[in-house]
């Protein structure tokens, strides 16, 4: 049977699922089609829309700065009400899961690496950390999470916060190896139950009693993001119990449960909007009729099956999520060859200092006021095809904080710009 | 300010680190001082090629015949830093069979075991040669981890009383009276192991002789003793790999030529090299050809390489000399030999000898010659223990132990581990503390970093090179900040930050150079990891926290909101 739908969206991570979303409400019937393991695993599950812009002072007001952004950033092409609307998108398909839209400003997280920085929404399992809350401030570590150096993270945050932060490392109980990884912890905290010294005790109990010592005057206390999967919630909140204040995570790189469980809640909005999703085949090729594509080829292992649809979107990621490819000879992408633009001299790629404005931070297609991608002089690759989220080029989601933000807002107008384009 | 040492040695490169163990162990007291870590200079930038001799067999027979020697020695009494992989001289199709021939009779002619290899042998040992291959010539070539072997000599020489500083500079060569007499320091962040942030001093050491062991810097330290030592450095770049392709060492068997080698290197394969003759030891271009070429012409010879992917790539000097008035003019045609400058017979300065030229794989032999000569002028009689006594984490030391139960450890982990440590094992893992991993490209745990951290201070490039930690496929993207953890709370979060970011900065200087495909995707991914998810890229500047969010209940609850 033929596959056929009015609109392909291909990448399953947020700007995906932003446009998947914003073109269902539209009205059109959407597949996505997504290869690997989208990279919200990676990410911290903090939605940044902006944090920096040109000086070391963070942004309270995003919306106020995005129109000083230059012309090429996509911000610039979506405007900044799409913005809005995109994260008002999200707080209503989250839900519970997240908190900061009853404000447009920034508020300030503390990371594992010990710094704070700007984010526009937070998993709500971090929200009584807040750095620009005030509470004096305990920090637990585990002594077999290598990730997260409670103590050193206090350390480096304390002065620069208007707050007391302290930390310390402790055993996380019950018997596991030194080489438990963090979704066995999360686990355990889930089930709520452990043997130790052939005593039977819950886990959480356990861990406060272990916080417990350590307490002092802290009027919050932050854990690596390890606590629990499924069960985040009541894990969380049986803790603040026993210890009488309010309990936080601090979220940390991969394998990021904040993540994981934010894309278990994108793909339930998905579910609930008809959208069809499709994982574990990639998208090689594609046929096209007078500067439309009529349809993509999935490669299913033993065959590659056409899937039709009027209007596409292309959501594959960056150079992280390879939504970006290269090689000696030059950047490109991969799926429909749209034009990179990019320094002729591989040399020129880069700046000698890590953290430098690196120049290929920037690498993406270029699009134009419709997203839809340019070749060299400037004009649509395909009247039918729209990019979204990292695949964009011209912003660098490091430096501004900005990576979420520009995923939901572009992936939203991509879907809708769509599902108004059908044919 | 101390008393005056017997022998003073500069330079903590592999000739330096093993004539301070030299003397150091014929009873001499000894100081060695290097202006950055250990290994810092051509030592930490080779590419790890335990030579046969068979490289030398056609165009420089006394030199074979010493690595032959060498390469005898140093798996007998450096195990644990030698793998001994074997290698091939591997002829193409359109390579010379007279250079093959005499490839043959020179191994044979100076004792280096050499075998012909049909080409159907040669695919069997390594499947990824292309199918060009002719025949080859197998060879007792080896890979050595030059950093490890450089911290066991010095580990050693400290063990029989020497005293080591490293990161500290000599500022000046002490004369007095148409002498030598020692040298001036910068001590960095003070005398003894190095501390980020720590302040600097500098000392006068007084020494009965000085040995100028400073490779492509010699020339340098001979100035401020007023000397002419003209060395002639010579730039050449290695890539590595991020597998190892080939498992035995596979040299293009022709006459000389850029980018002829590749050596397997624990889990990479380097490539190598360029021969480009600088001006400066530190400050020389390193440029996109130079790794083009690597790739693109040992792929002629192991055609996947063009395909794999590259972790990243680094430069090394070669110290070269001839003696003045030589006049050659390719830096390729340059002998391999050292040479022994005594500046006493030279330049009428008694009190120091210089030590220019010569290879890693002959670092001992060098170290014997020139204690020897040491010993001469201090009229020392004690004889040379080198080639007999095993350096530390060699001695009596077998991998066949059952190592995962015994420390806890899985395997690979723990088999990496006990290979790193040799008879070091024992000291290190067994801990009562829970070891869990740090470095998961390269398996390294947290016993093994704290270990190196005692030897090396808040170094964690120091750290790195003794462990090996933030040298895999992630280049420290996961593990710099897990390495620089455990710092805390020896070290205070100043410190820490800055030894931290001296980490990530020395990662990101050899990534940038393979910055395509797959590594280019990790970098931007380590570059998301270490600016947005840790925030390390700037520190916060906040003015004013009241302008920002501080969440929702107080929002709503009045109280500290300034009520948006």
């Amino acid at each position: 049977m033929a596959i056929e739908d009015d609109v392909l969206v291909i990448g399953g991570g947020l700007a995906g699922a932003s446009a998947a979303l914003g073109a269902a409400r539209g009205g059109a019937s959407v597949r996505l089609v997504t290869h690997k393991e989208n990279t919200l695993r990676n990410a911290s599950g903090l939605i940044d829309v902006l944090g920096y812009h040109g000086s070391d002072e963070p942004i309270a007001e995003p919306f106020e700065a995005i129109p000083d952004l230059p012309d090429e950033h996509p911000y610039r092409k979506v405007g900044v009400d799409a913005v809005r609307e995109a994260l008002a998108l999200f707080d209503e398909v989250v839900g519970e899961l997240y908190e900061g839209g009853h404000t447009e400003r920034n508020a300030l997280s503390p990371t594992y690496g010990g710094r704070i920085k700007p984010t526009s929404r937070y998993p709500t399992s971090a929200a009584a950390g807040l750095a620009s809350k005030e509470g004096d401030t305990l920090l637990v570590g585990f002594e077999t999470v290598t990730a997260f150096d409670a103590p050193l993270a206090a350390e480096r945050l304390d002065p620069s916060v208007p707050f007391e932060v302290r930390g310390v490392t402790i055993a996380f109980p019950g018997d596991l190896r030194s080489d438990a990884r963090i979704t066995r912890l999360a686990r355990a905290l889930d089930a709520d139950e452990l043997t130790e010294r052939g005593r039977r005790v819950g886990t959480r109990e356990a861990l406060a009693e272990r916080v417990a010592e350590h307490l002092g005057d802290a009027e919050r206390v932050g854990f690596p993001a390890v606590l629990g999967d499924e069960e985040h919630h009541e894990v969380r909140a049986s803790l603040g119990g026993e210890l009488g204040v309010p309990v936080f995570e601090v979220p940390m790189g991969p394998p990021s449960l904040p993540g994981m469980r934010l894309e278990d809640g994108l793909y339930e909005a998905l579910d609930e909007e008809g959208v069809r999703v499709e994982s574990g085949n990639p998208v090689v090729g594609y046929t096209e009729e007078g500067g439309r594509i009529t349809a993509v080829s999935v490669d299913r292992g033993r065959r590659e099956i056409p899937y039709h649809a009027d209007q596409f979107v292309l959501a594959t990621g960056g150079l992280v999520g390879k939504g970006i490819d290269s090689s000696r000879e030059g950047v490109f992408e991969p799926v429909f060859g749209c034009h990179v633009p990019q320094p002729a001299e591989r040399y020129e790629w880069f700046h000698d200092e890590a953290f430098d404005d690196q120049p290929y931070a920037r690498f993406g297609v270029a699009v134009d006021g419709g997203l839809r991608p340019l070749d060299p002089e400037g004009r649509p690759e395909f009247s039918n095809l729209r990019a979204a989220g990292a695949v964009l080029g011209g912003y660098d989601m490091a430096r501004e904080k900005s990576g979420s933000g520009v995923s939901l807002s572009t992936g939203l107008v991509a879907g809708r710009r769509a599902s108004e384009d059908i044919q | 300010m101390t008393d005056r040492v017997d022998a003073l040695v500069v330079g903590g490169g592999s000739t330096g680190c093993g004539i301070a163990r030299d003397l150091a162990m014929r009873g001499l007291s000894v100081t060695l001082v290097e202006q950055g870590n250990l290994t810092h200079g051509t030592t930490g930038r080779m590419h790890g090629l335990l030579h046969s001799g068979g490289r030398y067999a056609v165009s420089d027979k006394a030199s074979a015949r010493e690595c032959i020697e060498e390469n005898r020695v140093l798996r007998e009494i450096a195990g644990h830093c030698v793998e001994m992989t074997g290698g091939l001289f591997v002829q193409l199709e359109d390579d010379p069979d007279e250079y093959f021939e005499r490839k043959l009779e020179g191994c044979r002619e100076c004792d280096i075991p050499a075998e012909v290899l049909t080409a159907e042998e040669a695919r069997e040992r390594e499947p990824y040669l292309t199918r060009d291959v002719k025949r080859a010539i197998a060879v007792p070539d080896g890979a050595v981890d030059p950093f490890r072997l450089c911290v066991a000599n010095a580990a050693d020489a400290v063990e029989h009383g020497a005293r080591i500083e490293t990161h500290a500079p000599v500022t000046d060569v002490l004369v007095e009276g148409g002498e030598v007499v020692g040298v001036e320091v910068e001590h960095e962040s003070g005398p003894g192991k190095r501390v980020h942030k720590e302040p600097g001093t500098t000392e006068e050491i007084r020494a009965e002789h000085v040995i100028n062991a400073t490779g492509a810097w010699a020339g340098r330290v001979g100035e401020m003793a007023g000397v002419d030592v003209e060395v002639r450095p010579s730039k050449g770049v290695m890539v590595i790999m991020n597998v190892r392709q080939v498992d035995t060492v596979v040299n293009r068997c022709r006459k000389k030529g850029d980018a002829d080698i590749v050596v397997p290197h624990e889990t990479t394969a380097i490539l190598g090299t360029t021969d480009v003759e600088v001006e400066d030891p530190e400050d020389y271009p390193e440029e996109r050809w130079e790794v083009d070429l690597m790739i693109e012409t040992l792929s002629e010879l192991v055609p996947i390489l063009a395909e794999a992917r590259t972790i990243r790539s680094f430069w090394g000097v070669r110290p070269l000399y001839e003696p003045p008035g030589t006049g050659t003019t390719d830096p390729t045609d340059i002998t391999r030999d050292f040479f022994l400058l005594d500046h006493e017979d030279r330049d009428s300065l008694p009190g120091m000898t210089s030590i220019v030229g010569g290879k890693f794989t002959t670092y001992r032999m060098m170290a014997e010659k020139i204690s020897d000569h040491v010993c001469g002028k201090l009229d020392v009689s004690a004889e040379c223990r080198t080639a007999e006594e095993p350096l530390p984490g060699s001695e009596d030391f077998s991998i066949l132990r059952d190592y995962m139960d015994e420390f806890g450890l899985r395997s690979p982990i723990g088999r990496r581990s006990v290979q790193r440590l040799g008879s070091r094992a024992d000291e290190v893992l067994k801990t009562m503390d829970p070891n869990p991993v740090v470095c998961d490209c390269e398996a390294v745990t947290r016993a093994e970093i704290r270990d190196a951290i005692e030897g090396a201070g808040s170094d964690l490039n120091a750290v790195r090179i003794r462990t090996r930690a933030s040298m895999g496929n992630c280049q420290g993207g996961f593990c710099c900040h897990r390495m620089a953890s455990e710092l805390h709370p020896e070290y205070d979060a100043e410190t820490v930050s800055a030894a931290w970011d001296e980490l990530v900065q020395e990662r990101w200087k050899g990534e940038r150079h393979a910055l395509w495909g797959e590594g280019l995707s990790q970098a931007a991914l380590n570059y998301q990891l270490h600016g947005t998810t840790m925030s390390l890229d700037r520190a916060p500047e906040v003015a004013e926290f009241a302008a920002f969010d501080s969440g929702a209940e107080t929002a709503t609850g009045g109280g500290k909101s300034d009520g948006d």
